[in-house]
């Protein structure tokens, strides 16, 4: 399994993984999201072919309500 | 005044009041206030999705659908590198240019870190964002945003959400005589009588949020914001009369009874 941090939460993954695949698992597959990865971001374009590593550090955003 | 539209870099707008959405009580109030404020621009924050509670669906449904212009921010960063990763974040989700530079430099006044807005400011240009950066109401710094190609600048009038009104009319004054590009005040107003006075010293538009949101009727007082916003702009066109001491009769002098004359 490889370990993750989505959000600052730890989280375990199956091998191979992808970006795609993680935002299904956490309910988030039909979402407007942004995804950074190690501080980078993912383009949406990019999200099937992306495969999580160990140790990776994720942070998925949406937009809420701000002034 | 079907001509006086407001231009920021490619964008062109008729209304000059732009609303913030957060604060409201829900989503229909939200979406009500935001129709009687007849506003063309929103402004959204960036957040992490909180993947333990997953809450009803976000208000960017409601903005999409009501055709909205959406002006990220980049509120809650206190660097210059976290707002520019936030605008990022916000242009690979909408693919808007558009992003409200917000870089705070103090959790008590929200007052922004104008170092940290100018370095952000100057990378975002360079990314190809139109920036439109909150600032203290401090001309140099607004000059020094525009230099370094900010698309607009937003002098706040008072603290966020404070309510205090236009704290210091003639700095701000000062900063829509030296702009080449739109001035908005963005955050402090408190009520109707706030903009129309931020509109009669010239600013380009505002941009509101809590005096809205926060109103025991978001709906009446973003009808009222409305209202305002154009009164002050016309006002301000109008060449309002000078100041005087004393009392000048709008009467006639002549003519009243039982004058001896």
């Amino acid at each position: 399994m490889l370990r993750i941090v989505v959000n600052g939460e730890a989280k375990t993954v199956a091998p191979e993984t992808t970006v795609a695949q993680l935002l299904v698992e956490l309910g988030l597959g039909d979402v407007l999201v942004a995804v950074e990865r190690n501080e980078e971001i993912v383009p949406r374009g990019q999200h099937q072919a992306t495969e999580l590593a160990d140790g990776d550090r994720l942070e998925v955003v949406h937009f809420v309500g701000g002034g | 005044m079907s001509d006086d539209a407001l231009k920021i870099g490619e964008f062109s707008f008729s209304s000059r009041l732009f609303t913030g959405t957060g604060k409201y009580p829900d989503v229909e109030t939200a979406r009500a206030a935001l129709k009687a404020s007849g506003c063309e621009v929103v402004t959204v924050a960036v957040r992490r999705v909180d993947l333990k509670a997953r809450g009803e669906g976000s208000i960017l449904g409601v903005l999409q659908e009501g055709g909205y212009t959406i002006l990220p921010n980049t509120a809650g960063c206190y660097t210059a590198k976290d707002a520019v990763r936030t605008a990022r974040l916000a242009r690979e989700m909408l693919d808007t240019p558009l992003v409200k530079l917000e870089v705070i430099g103090d959790e008590k006044t929200l007052f922004p870190d104008v170092p940290a807005t100018l370095e952000a400011a100057e990378l975002l240009v360079k990314d190809g964002f139109t920036v439109l950066p909150y600032v203290t109401d401090d001309p140099v710094a607004c000059r020094r945003l525009e230099d370094l190609g900010c698309a607009a600048v937003m002098p706040l009038a008072a603290p966020i959400g404070s309510g205090l009104g236009v704290r210091n009319p003639f700095n701000v004054e000062i900063i829509v005589k030296h702009a080449g590009v739109p001035v908005i005040v963005d955050a402090g107003v408190g009520t109707a009588s706030d903009a129309a006075f931020a509109m009669e010293l010239g600013v380009d538009a505002i941009l509101m949020n809590t005096a809205i949101a926060g109103a025991k009727d978001p709906v009446r007082m973003a009808r009222a914001m409305k209202a305002a916003v154009e009164a002050g702009r016309d006002a301000f066109f109008s060449g309002r009369i000078p100041k005087k001491l004393f009392a000048t009769a709008s009467s006639p002098l002549e003519g009243v009874i039982g004058s001896t004359q």
